[in-house]
């Protein structure tokens, strides 16, 4: 049996010397500390960014709380520590620690590192070495804990193929379930190492990296990804929750004691997305749409609330609005906590009117500062190319009434960089923002009205139907956005109420390395690490010549940084993830992007007939929507504790 | 522009003002001000409390804190003020309070407010330092010398660059607890396991002398060096008396408590 002995005394006189020290005190309310005897298979949980960002993570806070349950496992949470407090951990040979024991990570059964985004590989390196653990999987033994990588970024693990012994695909609350069950049996048994991954291999739903061979054409591209053993699946498959009202997690939120990012009680209303947007990697992989019942939302809610103490609550989807019951859901919340100051957020919703009345009962009883809307391409033309369909006239008409009701500020997001793009396309933002100021002060007349336009750059996924695509360079999109801002600027009494953020179109590129990347790549990353790369999602810390200085490594193999990135794919090469089953059919995919290169728009099959993506057919299933006609619910009696009552 | 006022009825009165002294201790003494705002801002929450609000669009529950101890430094007297809008019990609000903080923020002590503002009260703060891989000897002879000065300058950074305080003249009390000697009532002071014990009396101050500036005003003195981390407790805040104690800032809370009784 591994001894696990906390590191803290070590640990805490480093943290005097450190900023923000209580980010590695753990302790947070609802945090969990089972006994490191009593179970048979332990997880360390590690979100590779500052705990800042990393504490709200759903994905990891459901997991913690999923394995917790079970009486024979365990999981603690680790996060990557800031360079200052590396540096001591080093000179005082401390390795990575969890935060609710501090145990080391090295005495665990499994790390499962949560990628939202490719940025973080640089930190797992980190996270890895602090920890003693060997950076390549082919070096580790019997002593390591399985390093296995989950979240979206899983869904193309290449990259960090050497790094990894196993991927999963997709919902993690019951496959993390089969893996501790696996991994019981196999300590039990005795096994190997290898042997251990074979088990987990076989189950069709684990990716074990060391048991596919890559083998290349002269040209660089892919020739095939074949296993090399028995009783290893051709291709891996995601895993899929159908039935979201049976894992109402997290039902006791963390709260932390030092700031982060979302300081909110959120829940999730649905998984999955039919919008189709051709430029969403989230809302491709994860179909099929799964709603939550309004019941079930009301109990998580309530019981939430109860366990935290929060006063805001978000109500998380990738297009909230679309929830089929979302206005009773709007309206009995706000009705529910009008008197408890609770107030409620609704995430990433679509340009229409409906979406003001919603907003408006959810600021029932309060300010009416922002709102967000995500046009994403600035032409109708570019419009049609990635699926978004919003026409500027209703685009217009929401934001004129959302001033008229009180809304102070109006945000648009924008890409920059999407296939077949112009200038002109990138132009008709400066169009656009000038007339929602100009809407702005016909309906309030006030001068007075902000209009805040933000520019990300376009960044092609696997296993989306602009997985093909040539990513647009950086010069491309700084030239674009330079051309946009002075026709921001040409109307002066416009432009003056317009802001713009953007970003450089340098780390879109090497986003674009990491997503598409295959295991040629995962070379960059290591020499970027050891040249100092960390928290590679912050600007302050992310550097261009660093990656493209280590992208040189590439030459061996007569590929570079442009042919994985602004390069376009034909249709019959062999993707780096073409092993790796998100549902999706390969053909659909294609046949989608050419309609994108024809201008053609593709329905929502929430509201019109199937089209065949592929993924309900592959899972014998359909979209699973409501209404269900229910309510909320009641509430439970209030908390046991009411002084003075 | 069409202006919003909020629906409804303007928030209830406060009826009653409570005061809470608070502890920070263990490795939750890493939590800054903030930090320690927010989950209680929380607990408050949790626990039902019947806070009065501002009023506004975004009503704030009425607290008002008084200077906090700083971040990696534990204590056992911090103090709060908060108003109500429904009466309650004290005792009762200190447990469901203190049932709702995570461990390590404590709520020790709760009283009715009565008569003069809380932060008058507030003339000095009592520190204990503990010190490792020192000698009693060097520091007590860098204290003597450093209670000798009439004034020592220390550096404190700040986040608009460096700034000089006098870190001697707000100390009314230093000294090296010995073997056996009991401080305040408190008899858990003696040195052990080679630690030296600093305990010290501090006034009031703009900008605050903390203990950090006094170690390094012992520095500047004499040179003392400290190898590991001190690790520092602030045992008690409130009145000043004649002798150099610091005594307790809810005694007149409570007299006025038990006049009313009485009445």
């Amino acid at each position: 049996m591994t001894i696990a002995e906390s590191l803290f005394p070590r640990l805490e006189p480093l943290l005097l010397r450190v900023s923000k020290p209580i980010q590695y005190v753990g302790g947070e309310l609802n945090s969990r500390h089972k006994d490191w005897d009593s179970a048979k298979v332990r997880w360390a949980l590690m979100y590779p960014d500052a705990y800042e960002v990393g504490l709200p993570n759903q994905g990891v806070q459901i997991l913690y709380e999923v394995l917790n349950e079970r009486p024979d496992a365990l999981a603690e949470r680790t996060y990557a520590v800031w360079p200052d407090l590396e540096a001591l951990m080093r000179e005082h040979g401390i390795g990575q620690f969890t935060v609710d024991s501090h145990f080391p990570v090295a005495a665990f059964d499994v790390l499962g590192i949560s990628f939202s985004t490719e940025l973080g590989y640089t930190n797992m390196l980190t996270a890895l070495d602090l920890a003693g653990i060997p950076l390549h999987a082919a070096d580790r033994d019997e002593s390591h804990p399985l390093v296995v990588a989950g979240g979206h970024a899983a869904f193309n693990p290449e990259p960090i193929a050497d790094f990894v012994d196993a991927a999963v695909l997709g919902d993690g609350e019951q496959v993390v379930g089969m893996i501790t069950d696996v991994l019981a049996q196999a300590k039990a048994d005795g096994c190997s190492r290898e042997s251990t991954l074979l088990r987990l291999a076989a189950t069709g739903g684990v990716y074990v990296p060391a048991f596919y061979d890559v083998s290349y054409l002269p040209d660089g591209r892919i020739a095939a990804v074949v296993p090399n053993r028995a009783g290893v699946p051709e291709r891996v498959t995601k895993h899929t929750v159908m039935d979201l009202d049976e894992w109402p997690y997290p039902k006791t939120p963390l709260v932390p004691l030092a700031e982060s990012v979302h300081e909110r009680m959120s829940v999730e209303i649905f998984r999955g997305c039919t919008r189709g947007c051709r430029f969403c990697q989230a809302g491709m992989i994860t179909r099929p749409v799964r709603e939550r019942s309004i019941k079930g939302i009301g109990e998580m809610v309530d019981q939430g609330l109860r366990a935290t103490g929060f006063q805001e609550v978000g109500l998380l989807s990738l297009s909230s609005a679309d929830h089929s019951e979302i206005g009773a859901i709007a309206k009995q919340l706000a009705d529910r906590y009008e008197d408890e100051k609770v107030s409620l957020s609704l995430p990433s919703t679509r340009v229409d009117a409906f979406n003001i009345d919603l907003a408006n009962e959810f600021s029932r009883n309060g300010r009416r500062s922002g709102l967000t809307f995500a046009p994403e391409g600035g032409s109708e033309r570019l419009r049609r190319v990635i699926n978004k369909m919003v026409s500027k006239d209703d685009l217009i008409k929401t934001v004129s009434t959302a001033y008229g009701q009180g809304w102070r500020q109006v945000k648009l997001y924008f890409m920059c960089g999407l296939p077949t793009e112009t200038d002109e396309d990138v132009l008709e933002i400066a169009e656009m923002a000038h007339d929602v100021i100009r809407a702005g002060r016909e309906a309030t007349g006030s001068r007075d009205i902000r209009c805040t336009v933000s520019i990300g750059g376009f960044v092609p996924k696997p296993h989306t139907p602009f997985q093909w695509a040539a990513q647009a360079d950086a010069q491309t999109i700084d030239t674009r956005l330079s051309k946009l801002r002075a026709a921001i600027n040409a109307d002066r009494s416009l432009g003056r109420n317009v802001g713009m953020r953007y970003h450089d179109g340098e780390p879109s590129l090497i986003e674009g390395l990491l997503s598409r990347g295959d295991r040629r790549v995962g070379a960059v990353i290591e020499q970027v690490w050891r040249e100092g790369g960390r928290f590679d999602g912050w600007s302050e810390h992310f550097s261009f010549a660093r990656w493209s200085g280590a992208s040189t490594v590439l030459e061996r193999y007569g590929v570079d940084l442009d042919w994985y990135t602004t390069r376009e794919r034909d249709g019959d090469e062999v993707l780096p993830w073409d092993h790796l089953d998100s549902g999706l059919d390969k053909q659909w995919l294609w046949d989608d992007w050419q309609d994108a290169l024809g201008e053609f728009e593709q329905d929502d099959c929430r509201w019109t007939p199937c089209f065949d993506c592929g993924v309900c057919s592959n899972l014998g299933t359909d979209i699973q929507v409501g209404p269900t006609g229910g309510s909320l619910g009641r509430l439970l009696p209030l908390a046991a504790t009411k002084p003075g009552s | 522009m069409a202006r919003r006022v909020p629906e409804g009825p303007p928030p209830p009165p406060t009826v009653q003002r409570v005061r809470l002294r608070y502890a920070k201790r263990g490795r939750l003494r890493f939590s800054s001000h903030r930090d320690f705002a927010r989950a209680f801002e929380r607990a408050l929450r949790r626990a039902a409390v019947p806070m009065a609000y501002s009023a506004g669009f975004s009503p704030h529950p009425k607290i008002s804190y008084l200077g906090a101890a700083p971040t990696g430094v534990a204590s056992e007297a911090e103090y709060l003020e908060i108003g109500l809008a429904r009466r309650v019990d004290p005792e009762e609000l200190r447990r469901a309070i203190d049932d709702a903080l995570p461990e390590g923020l404590d709520i020790v002590a709760v009283v009715e407010a009565a008569g003069a503002s809380l932060a008058e009260r507030i003339e000095a703060a009592h520190w204990r330092i503990q010190l490792a891989g020192v000698s009693a000897e060097a520091v007590g002879a860098a204290v003597e010398a450093f209670l000798a000065a009439e004034q020592v300058l220390v550096t404190r950074l700040t986040k608009d660059g460096k700034r000089e305080i006098d870190a001697r003249a707000p100390v009314v009390r230093a000294h090296v607890v010995g073997p056996g000697d009991e401080v305040d009532g408190c008899a858990c002071a003696t040195a052990e396991g080679g630690h030296v014990i600093l305990d010290l009396v501090v006034r009031q101050a703009t900008p605050a002398v903390r203990p950090d500036d006094v170690l390094a005003a012992l520095a500047t003195v004499t040179g003392l060096a400290l190898p590991a981390p001190p690790l520092a407790v602030r045992l008690a805040q409130g009145p000043l008396d004649g002798s150099g104690r610091v005594g307790d800032p809810f005694a007149a809370d409570h007299a006025a408590g038990a006049a009313a009784s009485l009445q």
